[in-house]
């Protein structure tokens, strides 16, 4: 988010001409991302919870209210919340420690950096398949993908049933969406290191600082802003997961969340009103990590 | 400057004359036959796709003027198509026919006003006759019939694989439930699954318990529960969820993971024992190179022989249609002989009409097809005959929750299948 300063002298360059050349973004968004957002609203607000029903009339916020009764619905929330925790949490911690690793400038670390960053450059419906056989649970005989793998390395007793078992289904879930985005948290930290002044370093060495302790000290609290950034990232990627799911699981109740089951009010149930108010509560959350953090973000650039 | 003008005016010149095309098009198309025809479906691959172009080229015989075009959506079990559907009628903008299953799953489309009736098409081009009375009686809403059904499946079939059958000692096909579960055991005994699950995306697990609920409690006790003259906490539906639970005991462990071409594979394969599916399977089979008879073989699922658990695809004529005529015409293909036998028996179903045509068709489709004439004819909840949108997704969720909680909570299982009935009457 860098602001471009446009200062001259008349001609397009003026006030009014920078203010033209954004008119069309501003048209789009407006119609696209806020217009939408306010239909959509609109619309939850409605009684028009089947295709029969024709003149919809306002019913305040009664689809909201029975979300809180709709026991698909706090399964799908319960669900988001397993995957949201231990996505970002493994997340952080497996780019993190990579980020740490190959910040200390090994051979070949471009070639690492890809490898690393390659999984993001697959579809989610596509990653979705593959994991889906890798995570096939059947045991010991006819076991296949990671369970195969397990038996192998004699580590047998670690079979799992993955994602069809009720309790660990979303932690299941989970990895897949680690194993794509951590090499994308390992470039962010990366530069984060290196954003960091050599000179600083050199200092703590001069006054004694052991090497762990430049780490502790003086390297951890200049990467907090990376920190925040990779938080808000994850977080409301994880949020809004849904091709992922449908990829793995196709529509099963076992990985119902949000995404996933606003669509299948909206399309499948044709009951319009539910599912916007689902959309609804999604963006709400949504903009609960996003917005503290764009303000956050704001402040740091005016300080600039 | 001047060329720039130039090229300006040579662009003028051509949108006007692109546009006063399209004008002088309209025109023409408002009378007699219509210029084209947009149909929506969501058969884009494989037998369903043959089967859909062979009937088209007998509606491009027939109408040659009339110009076809599929606004098909590729995607498992017409999802994405649904969504695009729902949009387009939504918005008043609707194809000149779409594809959907017969029966409640049209309820909403007829409530919300978005369908014409065709009750005059079926007197004047006989298929009131034709088609089956127990069919016809499933098909009308309020005294109307809203779709024209093109091809019937069953649902209630048992697969198996000749060769494993003989490794564990079965010989005849099981008939009843007890008979049933005593081969499923006699496949555990050799190693295998007695029966080969697939559970994802809910929906074949749930058509397994749709089935078991109709061979334990038989065809009116079943049909009551969408009459809400069968309870579904009551004892029928208990002991046919115990039954459920039972064949669920039998099954491949990896459910979960597959879907229903991958717990076929297991069959043909000799990997598990029976397979509950609908005969669908035996197109895909035969497509992947296997022989009827030989490789795989059919019975009608046990408890239910004497049962035709069906499902239809039909289509529609939505309100508001921009080429009414040609989708007439089209409609008129779909239930005509010459439509239906061209269809059939590329896409591995039978013909709606009781006159087909049978030697165009394989061994099992010829079996089918003359139950299809004798038997008690019986919707599919799944597959949207005999409840709505609504009621199918709770259906199949409350299945998915039953198999992915280990398949112990039986009460809570009833309960939620109560709900889902309500669900569907609102």
């Amino acid at each position: 988010m860098t602001k471009v300063k446009v200062k001259g002298r008349g001609g397009v360059t003026s006030r009014w001409g920078g203010f033209f050349f954004v008119l069309p973004s501003i048209i789009a968004v407006g119609i696209f991302v806020y217009g939408m957002i306010a239909w959509t609203l609109n619309i939850s607000l409605t009684n028009k919870n089947s295709s029969a029903v024709h003149n919809p009339k306002y019913v305040g916020f009664v689809n909201y209210t029975s979300l809180l009764h709709d026991a698909r619905f706090t399964h799908a929330l319960g669900n988001l919340a397993k995957f949201t925790v231990v996505f970002i949490f493994g997340t952080l911690i497996s780019g993190f420690i990579m980020a740490l690793l190959l910040e200390k400038g090994i051979a070949g670390e471009g070639l690492f950096r890809s490898i690393y960053l390659y999984p993001m450059a697959i579809s989610f419906i596509a990653m979705g398949t593959v994991w889906n056989w890798l995570m096939n649970s059947t045991h010991d005989k006819g076991a296949g993908g990671l369970n195969l793998i397990l038996l192998k390395l004699h580590l047998g007793f670690l079979q799992n049933d993955w994602y069809i078992s009720q309790k660990g289904s979303m932690y299941a879930m989970a990895l897949p969406a680690i194993w794509q985005m951590s090499g994308y948290v390992l470039a962010l930290f990366l530069a984060g290191f290196r954003a960091i002044p050599d000179d600083m370093r050199e200092a703590a060495r001069v006054d004694g600082a052991s090497e762990a302790k430049i780490y502790r000290y003086v390297l951890f609290p200049q990467l907090s802003p990376t920190f925040l950034t990779v938080l808000i990232i994850l977080g409301h990627i994880s949020m809004k997961v849904f091709d992922l799911i449908i990829g793995i699981s196709g529509k099963s109740y076992v990985t119902d969340v949000l995404a996933v089951y606003m669509w299948q009010v909206t399309f499948d149930f044709t009951n319009y009103a539910k599912g916007a108010a689902i959309a609804m509560v999604i963006l709400f959350m949504v903009a609960i990590v996003v917005i503290p953090y764009l303000r956050y973000v704001n402040k740091s650039e005016e300080y600039r | 400057m001047r060329k720039s003008s130039v090229r300006l005016a040579a662009a003028l010149a051509a949108v006007a004359l692109v546009v006063t095309g399209c004008s002088s098009s309209t025109k023409t198309s408002s009378t007699a036959a219509d210029k084209q025809l947009e149909i929506f479906t969501w058969w884009a691959s494989g037998g369903e796709k043959a089967g859909l172009d062979a009937m088209t080229s007998v509606f491009t015989t027939a109408n040659p003027n009339t110009k076809f075009i599929n606004a098909s959506v590729a995607g498992g079990a017409g999802v994405n198509a649904k969504a695009v559907l729902a949009s387009r009628l939504e918005a008043n903008n609707p194809p000149d026919s779409f594809q959907a299953h017969a029966g409640m799953e049209l309820d909403g489309y007829v409530k919300s006003g978005k369908l014409e009736d065709l009750t005059s098409l079926y007197a004047s081009e006989g298929w009131d006759k034709v088609f089956p009375a127990d069919l016809l009686k499933t098909l009308t809403v309020g005294g109307k019939i809203y779709s024209v059904p093109v091809n019937i499946h069953r649902a209630n079939v048992l697969w198996w694989n000749p060769a494993t059958a003989t490794k564990a000692g079965i010989t005849t096909a099981p008939t009843t439930l007890d008979e049933f579960f005593a081969d499923l055991a006699k496949f555990k005994a050799i190693g295998i699954p007695g029966i080969a699950l697939a559970g994802k995306g809910d929906w074949a697990i749930a058509q397994l318990m749709d089935y078991l609920l109709l061979a334990t409690m038989g065809a009116d006790k079943y049909e009551g529960l969408f009459k809400g003259t069968t309870s579904w906490t009551g004892p029928e539906v208990a002991a046919a969820l115990v039954n459920f639970q039972k064949a669920l005991s039998f099954g491949n462990k990896d459910a979960g993971n597959l879907d229903w071409p991958d717990a076929g594979k297991l069959i043909t394969s000799g990997k598990a024992g029976f397979f509950i599916m609908g005969d669908w399977a035996s197109a895909q089979w035969q497509s992947d190179g296997l022989k009827l008879g030989t490789d795989y073989t059919w019975a009608a699922a046990p408890g239910t022989t004497n049962i035709y658990q069906w499902l239809s695809d039909s289509f529609t004529l939505p309100i508001g249609a921009k080429d009414r005529n040609a989708a007439l015409a089209w409609l008129k293909v779909c239930g005509s002989k010459a439509g239906q036998d061209a269809f059939n028996p590329k896409k591995g179903s039978i013909s709606v009409r009781t006159d087909s045509d049978l030697t165009l068709y394989d061994s099992y489709l010829q079996a089918a097809a003359a139950q299809w004439k004798t038997d008690r004819l019986v919707g599919s909840t799944v597959h949207g005959v005999n409840g709505n949108n609504a009621l199918m997704a709770a259906f199949d969720a409350a299945a998915g929750k039953y198999l992915s909680g280990g398949a112990k909570d039986n009460a809570g299982l009833a309960k939620d299948l109560a709900a889902a009935y309500v669900a569907g009457q609102a």
